[in-house]
Parts: structure tokens; sequence; C-alpha cells
């Protein structure tokens, strides 16, 4: 058996099948990889070793007794900060719930633990998943295996980085407006937002409630339709959760198939404002896919492009709301004011939300109290509702004409740390491509479709499905995906340079 | 809702922001609102587009997926310990969370 590490999850899973590999032997290899190149990307905030290896070991002895929880029993797994862990720190990328250590599990984490997925650690991410670069992570950015000046993409970027920088052969995202699939473009590898309640929200420490959705991150579209399976499907304890089977996604990645597939390009996703490389290969995939047989034509959704300007005012206002459970009283940080004898719960709680809240936080809950205050909530909470209306109408109009929508995933390539970071408008239109998913709950991918000429780095090609067709996603994807990787050799990740690592 | 003679919103105001920095229970410094008070004006002018686009006859969605309630038996389950539910609190005592004076001084 080569490097455990480079194996895909599948590969993985049939050699535990096997009996040719313990999945001690496959967690330890992954901890000694993050041991070695992890002070250098920091996509960890915190590694569970003992308790990945522990239950390794229970799995090994499952399967030694013949029998195996899941098709993933044993396959290690990094976790996104934003999830509820119990007995693990979970911090969300904030000071304010520095050590804060949950007493339950989030659904997502409690289907892992039941089908044997050892749980390698939490990764790094924006602040209450603010963000498209991990820079505003109280913990500080985590970088990009491809060039480890520039950002891994967010808020998930430490999630797309221990998957591109083989720390893990698996990891969970959430994607509230791309930070699932913007991170996997930036950084080569595969990630999958799911059709709004499609995979359960409980034990997600909100930002947008009715965006929020968590999803696999994978480096092939095979290895995120097994996870995506495992962690799919109805939860009563998300009242959004879709009340459906999960459609069969292992077998659509496995049945990858382009002929006879109508093909949409957005026409308000492309163009200008897109990276010239972006844009190059973008237009190549789609060649690639009527060559392959799809019949491939162009849709307009006039309304995309207020797709950004409403997600900033639904997002904040949301996150306005949720975020106004941080009070200081029953769990996070608590300062008390300077100065202040006998503070009141009040004058505590403002001290608190000071001192543990991160600039973008601040902004954006200042932006939410504004956009829900009386005077302005129809002029700005009201219209922006509206535009998700007309986001959807979209959808509905392109889907009687094509299967699935294709674009950029992300405007850009990676950027350099601290290149946007004070411009929180910049920022914000890193999402343009992935934002009206969200809006109107529909699922999404991003695979890596090339690197772009003028900077060598990786490109990301969103596929779009109508709501709950989510294995439109696998059959397409893992098609295009074959296709990419047929033209050149090999996965696109092989092209990244090595991490040499030592800076711990 | 305030317009100026141009009916455009008036830019959001430093002393705006400090009056929503406590609407939103957040003590922000001379510097942070120096800082965001033009950052925010400048995000607000480039969303203010939206307001063109939805007519009166759209209905407003709030939610991605139509929604009805959503009920299950009740039934009594296990719930999280005292203990477990405390243990990540600033402070407790007798199995209850202690918090600061919740009245004025003068109450």
């Amino acid at each position: 058996m080569g490097d455990l590490t480079r194996m895909s999850a599948a590969d993985l899973a049939d050699a535990l099948g096997r009996g040719e590999v313990s999945s001690a032997d496959i967690t330890q290899a992954h901890l000694d990889r993050i041991a070695a190149v992890d002070g250098d990307v920091h996509a960890f905030l915190h590694v569970n070793a003992e308790g990945a290896l522990a239950v390794a070991r229970e799995s090994d002895a499952r399967r030694s007794a013949g029998e195996s929880r899941s098709a993933l029993d044993g396959v290690p797994i990094a976790v996104k900060d934003v999830m509820a862990t119990r007995g693990i720190p979970t911090t969300c990328g904030s000071r304010i719930l520095e050590g804060w250590v949950p007493p339950y599990d989030a659904t997502v984490v409690a289907r892992l633990r039941a089908a044997g997925l050892p749980i390698l650690g939490k990764t790094n991410m924006d602040e209450f998943a603010m963000g498209s670069s991990t820079e505003h992570s109280a913990w500080g950015p985590s970088h990009n295996p491809w060039d480890l000046e520039r950002i891994p993409g967010g808020s998930g970027g430490g999630s797309s980085a221990a998957v591109a920088a083989y720390e893990a052969p698996l990891a969970i995202g959430t994607d509230t407006g791309g930070s699932i699939r913007q991170p996997a473009a930036v950084t080569g590898t595969i990630g999958v937002k799911p059709t709004y309640g499609g995979v359960s929200r409980y034990g997600v420490i909100a930002l947008a409630s009715s965006l929020d959705q968590p999803g696999p991150c994978a480096r092939s579209v095979l290895d995120a339709a097994l996870l995506h399976e495992v962690i799919g499907g109805h939860d009563p304890l998300d009242s959004t959760s879709i009340d459906l089977p999960v459609p069969p996604l292992v077998e659509a990645a496995r049945s990858g198939d382009l002929s006879g597939v109508r093909v949409g390009v957005v026409t308000e996703l492309g163009g200008e404002g897109y990276q010239e490389g972006v844009r190059a290969r973008f237009d190549e995939s789609v060649e690639l896919m009527v060559k392959a047989g799809a019949d491939v034509v162009e849709v307009s959704c006039p309304h995309f492009r207020y797709g950004l300007g409403a997600y900033y005012l639904i997002l904040p206002s949301e996150a306005s709301s949720n975020l106004a459970k941080f009070d200081a009283m029953r769990y996070g940080l608590r300062v008390l004011p300077d100065g202040v004898d006998a503070p009141s719960a009040e004058q505590v709680m403002t001290a608190t939300r000071a001192a543990g809240f991160g600039d973008e936080v601040k902004r954006r809950i200042i932006l939410g109290t504004y956009a829900l205050s009386s005077g302005y909530y129809d002029a700005y909470y009201g219209q922006a509702q509206k535009v998700r209306t007309l986001i959807s109408r979209d959808f509905a109009a392109a889907f009687e004409q094509v299967d699935v929508l294709v674009s950029p995933t992300a405007p850009t390539t990676a950027f350099k740390i601290g290149e946007k970071l004070d411009d929180p408008l910049a920022m914000y239109l890193n999402d343009i491509a992935t934002i009206p998913a969200n809006l109107a709950g529909v699922p999404g991918i991003s695979i890596p479709n090339g690197l772009a000429a003028e900077d060598g780095l990786p490109t990301g090609l969103q596929i779009l499905a109508p709501a709950t067709a989510d294995d439109r996603l696998y059959r397409v994807g893992a098609a295009a995906e074959a296709l990419l990787n047929a033209s050149w050799g090999g996965p696109l990740l092989a092209q990244a340079p090595e991490l040499v690592g030592g800076r711990a | 809702m305030p317009t100026d003679a141009h009916g455009h919103d008036p830019a959001i105001t430093r002393d705006e922001v400090a009056h929503l920095a406590h609407l939103a229970r957040i003590d922000l410094t001379e510097a942070e609102l120096d800082h965001l008070a033009p950052q925010l004006a400048e995000i607000l002018d480039s969303i203010a587009s939206i307001r063109e686009v939805a007519a009166d006859d759209i209905p407003p969605t709030s939610h991605s997926v139509p929604l009805t309630n959503v009920f299950r038996a009740d039934e009594v389950r296990p719930g999280l310990s005292a203990a477990d539910a405390l243990a990540g609190a600033p402070e407790c005592e007798q199995q209850r969370f202690r918090v600061p004076r919740i009245l004025g001084e003068e109450a």
C-alpha cells in the first residue's frame, strides 16, 4: 500500500473492506501529515488525535468481526468548526466561543460518528462563516496549498485546504453563499452545496438560517457522493429538513454521463468581472461537454445580477438576529466592562460582544440591524425578499429549458492574503456566482477545471441543478471530471507543488 | 422613510452607526466608528439597486423551500443534564446560570 494520505476515500474504503489496511493506520497517517504540514497550511483549529484513533480502533474491531456501519466506516474526516461536536472544542472561528466544548453533537456529526468515521479535528473558517478567505478567523488565516501566500477560499477554507493538502480525504463544510464551492474552486478540490434542507442544520451554528446548508468537501466527485449519502436525509430536529429519501448519489457518480444532457450556460455569470484565465478554462470545459454529447445552450437569468445585493441584506439581517444569542450569560466569553462597579447584564453583554466579535462580524451585525430597523425594513429586507422570488423564478424558467446550469464557480483564482481584507465590497464579489443557488435553495457543485494561464492557479466549474435533483450534480460532475482528468493525465491536484512542511 | 431632496437615502452617518451599535449591544470604539460608518455607507450604496427591481405585485420569499408547520408527537425524550447545560457557563451557582444584575441601581 502506497501513501495512505494520497488515496481517495473510495479506495480507502475498499482497502478497509478487503482487510488490506487498518483504520488506525489510515488515521495515524493523516495525523502525521497534519503534524508535518499544518504549521504551514493552518487548516486545523483543533486536532482530535486521541479521539480519532480510538474511533479508528473500534472501526477496525468491527471490520475484523466482519461488520461495518457504512461504506465509509473507518475513513477519517475533518469537520468545519461551525459544527457542534460533543467533547471537542468548537469556536466557529470566534473569540466569543474560545474554549467552548459543546454538550451535544450536530446531526451531521452524529451521523459521521454512527457511520464510524474518525474525526481528525476541526477546521478553520471565517468567524461565524462570514467571509471568502478565512482571513476573518480570530485564529489567523489558512493558507492555500497551491501557494501558501494565498487564501484557500472561505468561509470553509480550512476544510478545502485540509483536503487539498492531503491532511484529510474528506471534510465537512457549510455553504451560505458559496462557502463550500468557492474554497473548492480556488484549491482544486470538489465541494457540494446540497439542496437547502437536504442535509440537517441541527447543531450548525447558524449564520443565515434560510440560506445555510452543510455539505461534502472531497478530492473526487465519487468521494463527495459517498459522504453526502452518509450525512444527508431527513432529520426531525431540523424543521426545514426535507422529508424525502436522498436520491441515489453514489450510483449517479459512478454512472457519470453527459450524452443528451441539456446544459445551460448562464449569461449573467461570466464575462466582465471574471478573470481571463477563469473565462478561458470555463469555455474549454463547455467545449469538452459539447464533445461528450451534451446539448449546450445559453440561458439568461436576468435577476441574478441583483443576487449579491439581496444576499447582503438577507444575510446580515438573519445573522444579526442569530448572533443575538451570544449574550455572555449561558456559554462563551464573558467580559466585564472597565471601570464599572457592579455592571448590569446589558453592560456586560455590550462589553463582551465588543471584545469577542471581529471586524466583519460587527460590520454585518450593524448592517443587519440597520436593514431590519423600523422605516427601512420594507425598503431593504422586504425588497431583498422580492428579489429572492425573482431569482427563484429565473431558475424555474431556466430549468424548463435545461437539465443543469453551468458557470465559473468564482470570478477569480485565489488572491493574496491581505489583498482584500479591508475592502468588504471586493471581498463580497467573490461569491457573485455562487449566491443565486443559496437564495433559491437549489444544489450546486464545484469541480476543478484547470489552471488559469496568467497565475497557474486552479479554477472551478460550477454545475447547478433543480431542488432535490442533487443526483444530477453527481452524474454530470463525474462525467466532466473524467473528461478533464483524462485531458490532464490525472487529477488537477497532482500538479500542486509539494508541501515541504516544517513551519510547526 | 427618510430621503434627501433627490429622493435618495442620506448616507448612513457616524451617529446612526453608534445608535445601531447600541441596539445591537456592541460597544464600538471611536476608531471603529470612524472606520465603519463610511464602509457601511459604501456597502448600502452598492446594494441600493435592488430597490428598483421588484414591483409591488411580487410576493416576498422568506425561504426557498415552501414550508408548512412541522409537528411531532409530544413524547418525553432525554435532554441535557443540568451539569451538561451548565458546563459552558461563565458562572454558575446552585445548578443555575449566575448572571450580572438585570435591574437598574435604583430598582
